[in-house]
């Protein structure tokens, strides 16, 4: 289980990268509890540009009503690893 | 990677975690096809839009209109028309279930026992010689009459070439009747000869809006880097105009590659169907808009593209702040 969320976080890190062209930063640098509005700047745009690649990665909707509660990229892989196991 | 917090104090960081989550969603409707007055340079006019479509005169389609606004996540409406006050059943529609806005001309009160804390938008093209000129008679008589020390009430100040050196007996007049102003520039769609701006009235003007907002913090909502945008159209490296404007009507936004933009935005035609190509004009060249709300659209919607320097998010703070409370998001 503890292998699977930091793969999952590593991997949400890169897209955030990846998505938002983030410089200076890796996925492995990434500290997962970053707050990703108060530190990273992202704003609900860049937060639906990046639920729709977490979408069709991983095959989980994510609620636009939730989107106010996924603070850190921690928070997200945990919400998606619920949603994949069943438990939400 | 640069944090926020990397590059503020306290100060500016307790400023960027109060607008950090507003998240505001605005459309705009035009609530009537006519009007009371008839400004020469009026966008809606100039460009047909009142021939666009029949108003929608069933006032529980209004509410009912409201209701799927909602459910899009619209959380600002802004109402602009034509002239809303000619169609308060409509615009209550609107103010009883949503945050609401309302551009008028001040030629009529709104009651203020049926809205009493609708923030309300008061149109002033110049001085009474330019008012008589482009809207037919000096309306500031009327409208500050009608809003004098009204909390919920500010002036949309459109400044003309006209107005250079005379913008502060403006801003004084405004203050001298308690109430506030926001300004921006005509875009002059009607070309009335001597209206449209020319390369150094933009240097000037941007000098005296900045001396303005020295001179007057409290009444001026303003902040330099709105003035640096909108006399110079850039913003960081980047020229304003249709490939980046913000405020194009999403279902009719076609452009590849997408710009950052502002979030399901709609302007709404008062027939509650017909969508208009963007917040102004149709027929606007782009290239020479000086649509305010989508300069200020434009800065708010690249927030990363600030998270630079500490004076770039300084800017992007004071642009975010100043939308926000001309919406009432937070206080003035
Ligand atoms: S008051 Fe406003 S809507 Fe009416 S004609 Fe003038 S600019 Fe146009
Ligand atoms: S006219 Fe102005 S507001 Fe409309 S699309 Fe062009 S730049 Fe944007």
């Amino acid at each position: 289980m503890t292998n699977d969320i930091n793969k999952t976080i590593t991997r949400i890190a890169e897209i955030i990268i990846n998505e938002l062209k983030l410089e200076d930063i890796t996925p492995e640098t990434f500290d997962a509890d970053l707050d990703l509005v108060d530190e990273v700047g992202i704003d609900s745009m860049d937060l639906a540009t990046v639920v729709l690649v977490l979408r069709d990665e991983y095959g989980v909707r994510i609620d636009e009503d939730d989107y106010p509660k996924l603070t850190t990229v921690r928070i997200i892989a945990g919400y998606i690893n619920d949603k994949l196991s069943g438990s939400e | 990677m640069i944090t926020v917090s990397s590059l503020l104090d306290d100060h500016w960081y307790e400023r960027y975690k109060k607008i950090s989550r507003l998240n505001i969603r605005s459309s705009i409707y035009d609530v009537t096809n006519r009007c009371n007055l008839r400004c020469k340079g009026c966008f809606f006019f100039s460009s047909g839009e009142h021939e666009v479509a029949a108003e929608e005169n069933d006032v529980d389609k209004w509410y009912g209109f409201v209701e799927k606004e909602m459910e899009r996540g619209v959380n600002l409406a802004i109402l602009i028309g034509g002239e809303p006050t000619l169609c308060l059943d409509r615009v209550e529609a609107f103010y009883k279930k949503l945050p609401t806005f309302c551009a008028t001309n001040g030629l009529i009160k709104v009651p203020r026992d049926r809205f009493p804390d609708m923030m309300v938008g008061l149109s002033l093209w110049g001085d009474e010689e330019d008012e008589k000129i482009l809207r037919g008679k000096d309306t500031f008589k009327i409208s500050s009459g009608n809003y004098e020390g009204d909390p919920h009430a500010y002036y949309l100040y459109t400044i003309t070439p006209k107005q250079l050196g005379k913008t502060e007996q403006i801003i004084r007049k405004i203050r001298d009747v308690g109430l506030k102003v926001h300004i921006q520039l005509l875009s002059n769609d009607e070309e009335v000869d001597g209206f449209s701006w020319q390369p150094d009235e933009l240097v000037a003007v941007r000098e005296e809006m900045d001396d303005m907002l020295d001179a007057y913090p409290e009444t001026m909502i303003s902040s330099r880097y709105y003035h640096e945008i909108i006399t110079t159209g850039k913003m960081l490296d980047r020229s304003f105009g249709w490939l980046e404007c913000p405020s194009v009507t999403e279902p009719l936004d076609k452009r590849e590659p997408r710009p950052k933009r502002l979030t399901n935005f709609i302007r709404w035609s008062s027939d509650l169907k017909t969508m208009h190509r963007c917040c102004t004009s149709e027929t606007r060249d782009c290239s020479t808009c000086k649509d305010g709300a989508a300069h200020m659209s434009w800065v708010m919607v690249n927030k990363r593209a600030h998270i630079k320097t500490s004076k770039d998010l300084q800017n992007w703070i004071e642009v975010y702040e100043m939308f926000a409370k001309l919406y009432q998001f937070i206080p003035w």
